[in-house]
């Protein structure tokens, strides 16, 4: 990732229970040995909600944490959006610290920064569609005309023209999270956080609003958080992910890293049931170039061209060249190269 | 010895006492009956230190009186001055407002009958008391309910004051504000003020802390200040519940207004039944009481159609006219109606040659029907008196007389029913049903000798260990606490008549309200036929209740009994049925698919399951009996109520609060076994 750092978070902490505090003498949460320190934060009773998570997400980047339910990842993100006070650890937000800010400097940064989608939706039931999405406004004292002008606009955005006047309770699950979703977009968000936001839905319509948010995206550029416990919702959205258990990192990359090389058995689980051929990206299997001259003749692909899309072109010709967006060649893929990935894969999973 | 074996001899040894006692002791026994120089005069310090209060701060009091006077008096020559015709037609739209043209209709027809029968300006006196008290007690609630909400210190102290307020006897709270306040219309005000406002802020309290909280999360990320968060979020998501309390207060407020005219001195409404019932005018009470009736259902069902109301906030986009339609009807029509009772007399004052007053023809009626029906409903009133009242009261030995029961009972026949009992316990300890056969001893002391007759100190030690075993050692104390000191302030006697004839009064309830409650559920016809009757049952205030059992039994324990079970019984039918419809559908299925039959069905899968529930029901009959019980007092009972009242009549706020707490204390311990034993039960199963 090439574009600035939007929002960073260093050795993030979030202790439950009785005692919080006592366990860190120095804000920042630097610790020697964060694994053992959790340890022993937890013999004494607490609860490590979030224990020195540490990741940046870049300006126009979708960042996905994944990880099973009671893995923390409600708390990050709420951490970072101050819903709860982290114990210890720092979060810059354009280089600023937001541990730092006041009550009122807070107000403003949700007021024009912030956006958040909840799993649960979280509508105002007393408000019709456009009150809810114009309700974040109407908070910062915008004039009517003003704030319906722009509530329409997010409307018409996430698909919900005509329902305007509706109340929540008369909307299916997935226009409930579409209005959830224009609320957070109607403040023009800079970076954006969603909390699970289709785990509530069937997986048909899941699917069509996973589409939506990435044309939304594609659109918009935001920054972006996005929780999931779904591995193929995160494979499908992520630019690079993260992976946590009881609090704790477990790897972060690129999905294609995690498939390729997981830390661990954990992340192994979730990769196991994931079809290579879907993950694996031309990119992760490219060979360089042994001279700049070679394959010239051969058909050109993208970096991000999964094994799936890559087959069929590798049964017309003997190979393919690998090119990144704006045209730089990075290498040549060949059967050969599509066989020793498969067969690494499968070695793995075996084991 | 195991725990459980060691807790049936204690059992078993505390009966054997009881029953040494009673063979052994005489009357005046210290054992038997609580001894008179053992009492300690709560009463007399409690007159001093009010007669201090009054002394010391009357002053103050009287003059909130007097300021809050000027309201009531405002209102009240207010709702005087006005045409009938106007306030029907207000009442109407905001019925229509509230709920839509069936409830104007009723509205409309309820508050013209108050006008034909001639009850009109009775009504009006009545109703600008609940139109002060009802914004006065919303408030109050709602101030208290957010600081609950707010501090759980303050809801530390709220909680168990709100317990208290609930379950001290309404006529128990007119005394001391009738001492401080002195007579008038205030006095109602104040009572119902704070006989009304605790189900408001049980129900702030609830809403608010029911707001899911990703509701607040994204309000906070919606950017909302504090306050914002507040008054926008919370408040707004909370209003039905919030709404439900206002309904609550409201009906509470009605109902104390009207008891609060056992003072006198106004004449309102309530006033009217109770002069008409004390003079035992059939025709006279029951055209009041109907009156009191409308005026409380209309009430109820205005505020309720509000919390049922789909939340619209006013769009913007709608016109001027549809925004306000109601307010200007309303104006509209009252403007109008108003100008034409200027130039038709009969709008402006009901004439009286048109008034319809049939109490004569009703009072006759009852007359022959009384008499026609003298023979069952003579033998009805003795069975129920020498075979189910008097055994429990005084006990079997004292009631068992050829006058009677048309033999003596001899020492043949007294051995024969002590070997019957003990047959009977044996047989189901044999079954392993223990508890059940402790009770059955028990139930054979109690009932031939008699509650009241019964050893003060047993009784007493066995409540104390009931409430040990079912809820620890803080319920345990609590409940040793609270019966000495009914025992030391001399009301031991009164609170057992209490008992006795509370425990008569739910037992029948529960068992005819379940039976019903069960057909209900099971029946659609029934429940349908059932349902309106609730309802109106549980939105009367409680005086009307009263009329149609005294004038057909006249006055005495009897129709109080009666009165009590049709009020008490409510909450058993409609717990019960509501427990067994909300049996979860895939568990019936599930028997169904077992092959159950619908009987096995019944007693297999949704009895059980609907248990708590039951419960539940048998908590708040019981608690509905203890309040009808206060009330009941007023036609002649003996234990506690009566206590009150006289308390109340005589001015003698000392024995009317001790009696009034005695009541309070026997209510929570009433509340707290059941409770404690529900959860018990539950525990079981989870
Ligand atoms: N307010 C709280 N008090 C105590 N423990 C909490 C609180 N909130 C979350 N936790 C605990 O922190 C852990 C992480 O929770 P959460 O972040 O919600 O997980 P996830 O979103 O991944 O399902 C869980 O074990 C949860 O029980
Ligand atoms: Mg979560």
């Amino acid at each position: 990732m090439n574009s600035p750092v939007k929002l960073s978070c260093q050795n993030l902490w979030k202790i439950y229970g009785v005692e919080p505090d006592s366990f860190f003498s120095q804000a920042n949460g630097k610790v020697q040995d964060s694994a053992g320190h959790a340890v022993k934060i937890r013999d004494t009773g607490h609860i490590v909600a979030c224990g020195d998570v540490s990741f940046d997400v870049h300006v126009g980047e979708i960042f996905v944490i994944m990880g099973l339910s009671g893995s923390g990842k409600s708390t990050v993100v709420r951490c970072l959006s101050r819903l709860v006070e982290p114990t210890a650890g720092e979060v810059l937000l354009d280089g600023e610290d937001l541990l730092k800010k006041s009550a009122s400097e807070l107000i403003d940064i949700r007021r024009h920064k912030m956006g958040m989608v909840f799993q649960s939706f979280g509508l105002m039931p007393h408000l019709s569609v456009m009150d809810n999405i114009a309700f974040p406004l109407k908070l910062q004292g915008m004039s009517v005309p003003d704030r319906r002008d722009r509530a329409q606009r997010v409307i018409d955005l996430v698909g919900l023209t005509g329902r305007e006047k509706s109340y929540p309770r008369q909307l299916s699950g997935g226009q409930q999270q579409r209005v959830g979703i224009a609320r957070s977009l109607a403040v023009e968000p800079d970076i954006w956080f969603l909390d699970e936001p289709f785990s509530a839905l069937d997986p048909l319509i899941r699917r069509e609003m996973q589409n939506e948010f990435l044309s939304i995206q594609n659109q918009l550029q935001k920054s972006i958080v996005f929780i999931t416990h779904d591995f193929l919702e995160a494979l499908r959205i992520a630019d690079r992910m993260m992976i946590m258990r009881d609090g704790q990192i477990v790897q972060i990359g690129t999905p294609a890293d995690l498939i390729v090389n997981p830390a661990d058995d954990y992340v192994a689980d979730f990769t196991n049931d994931v079809p290579v051929t879907r993950v694996l990206t031309a990119r992760s299997i490219v060979s360089t170039l042994e001279d700049p001259n070679q394959g010239t003749d051969l058909p050109k692909v993208e970096e991000q061209c999964c094994l799936e899309d890559l087959l069929p072109v590798l049964a017309e010709s003997s190979g393919a060249r690998v090119c990144e967006a704006d045209g730089t060649v990075l290498g040549i893929v060949t059967a050969d190269n599509v066989i020793r990935a498969l067969a690494r894969e499968t070695a793995s999973n075996e084991l | 010895m195991n725990s459980e074996t060691r807790r049936w001899l204690l059992w078993i040894i505390l009966i054997a006492l009881l029953l040494l006692f009673q063979l052994l002791g005489t009357k005046n026994n210290w054992f038997l009956a609580y001894p008179k120089g053992w009492e300690v005069p709560f009463s007399t310090v409690l007159n001093h230190a009010m007669n201090w209060v009054v002394e010391w701060f009357g002053w103050f009091f009287r003059g909130l009186a007097d300021i809050f006077s000027i309201p009531v008096s405002w209102v009240q020559q207010f709702l005087q001055w006005l045409p009938w015709p106007v306030v029907i037609a207000v009442t109407a739209v905001i019925s229509w407002a509230a709920s839509g043209w069936r409830l104007a209709l009723f509205s409309t027809l309820a508050l013209f009958y108050m006008v034909v029968v001639g009850y009109w300006s009775e009504s009006m006196n009545s109703l600008s008391l609940v139109i002060i008290s009802v914004p006065l007690a919303i408030t109050t609630g709602f101030v208290f309910g957010v600081w609950g909400f707010r501090s759980e210190q303050a809801e530390k102290v709220i909680v168990p004051m709100l317990d208290m307020l609930q379950t001290i006897p309404a006529f128990a709270y007119l005394l001391p504000i009738l001492l401080l306040f002195g007579f008038g219309p205030v006095v109602g005000l104040i009572a119902s003020v704070l006989f009304a406002f605790p189900p408001m802020v049980r129900n702030t309290m609830l809403g608010l802390r029911r707001v899911p909280i990703e509701i607040v999360e994204s309000g906070l990320m919606s950017g909302a200040t504090p306050r914002q968060l507040f008054w926008q979020v919370r408040i707004p998501s909370a209003s039905r519940q919030m709404l439900l309390g206002a309904n609550q207060t409201t009906m509470a407020a009605v109902s104390m207004v009207i008891i609060a005219a056992v003072i006198g001195g106004t004449a309102d409404i309530g006033w009217e039944v109770l002069l008409h019932v004390r003079r035992a005018g059939f025709g006279e009470s029951i055209l009041a009481g109907i009156v009191i009736a409308f005026l409380a259902m209309v009430i109820d069902r205005i505020t309720y159609g509000f919390v049922g109301k789909e939340s619209q906030l006013p769009d913007e986009e709608v016109g001027y006219f549809h925004r306000y339609r109601y307010l200007i009807l309303g104006s509209a029509t009252a403007l109008i109606v108003f100008l034409l009772a200027n130039f038709i007399p009969a709008l402006r004052e009901w004439p009286q040659s048109l008034e319809v007053y049939p109490a004569d023809t009703m009072n006759e009626w009852l007359e022959s029907f009384v008499l026609s029906w003298s023979g069952i409903i003579g033998t009805f009133k003795s069975i129920s008196f020498f075979y189910i009242m008097l055994p429990v009261r005084e006990g079997l030995i004292n009631t068992i007389s050829p006058y009677s029961w048309g033999f003596e009972f001899t020492s043949p026949l007294r051995i024969g029913y002590g070997v019957a009992v003990i047959l009977l316990a044996g047989w189901f300890a044999y079954k392993r049903r223990i508890n059940l056969a402790l009770t059955i001893l028990f139930m054979g002391v109690l009932l031939f000798f008699g509650l009241t007759k019964l050893s003060w100190l047993i009784l007493l030690l066995m409540a104390s260990l009931l409430g040990y075993q079912l809820g620890g050692i803080k319920l345990g104390i609590g409940t040793l606490l609270a019966l000495l000191t009914l025992a030391t302030a001399g009301v031991w006697t009164e609170a057992m008549l209490s008992i006795y004839l509370c425990s008569i009064a739910v037992m029948i309830s529960f068992l005819v309200g379940g039976l019903i409650g069960v057909i209900a559920s099971e029946v659609a016809v029934v429940s349908k036929i059932v349902r309106p009757i609730n309802d109106t049952l549980q939105t009367m205030p409680l005086f009307v209740i009263l009329i149609p059992f005294v004038m057909i039994f006249k006055i005495g324990e009897f129709s109080a009994l009666l009165a009590i079970i049709a009020y008490a019984i409510v909450p058993s039918i409609r717990y019960t049925e509501h427990g067994l419809r909300s049996v979860p559908s895939d568990v019936i299925e599930a028997g169904t698919s077992m092959g159950c039959t619908r009987w096995q069905l019944l007693t297999q899968v949704k009895l059980p399951l609907a248990l708590p529930v039951i419960m539940l029901g048998l908590n708040q009959t019981i608690m509905y009996a203890i309040a009808m019980l206060v009330i009941a007092a007023l036609v002649g009972t003996n234990g506690l109520g009566q206590q009150v009242y006289i308390g109340l009549s005589d001015g003698d706020f000392g024995v009317g609060i001790v009696a009034g707490l005695g009541m309070a204390f026997i209510a929570m311990i009433a509340d707290r076994f059941t409770q404690a034993w529900n959860e018990k039960r539950q525990a079981v199963y989870s």
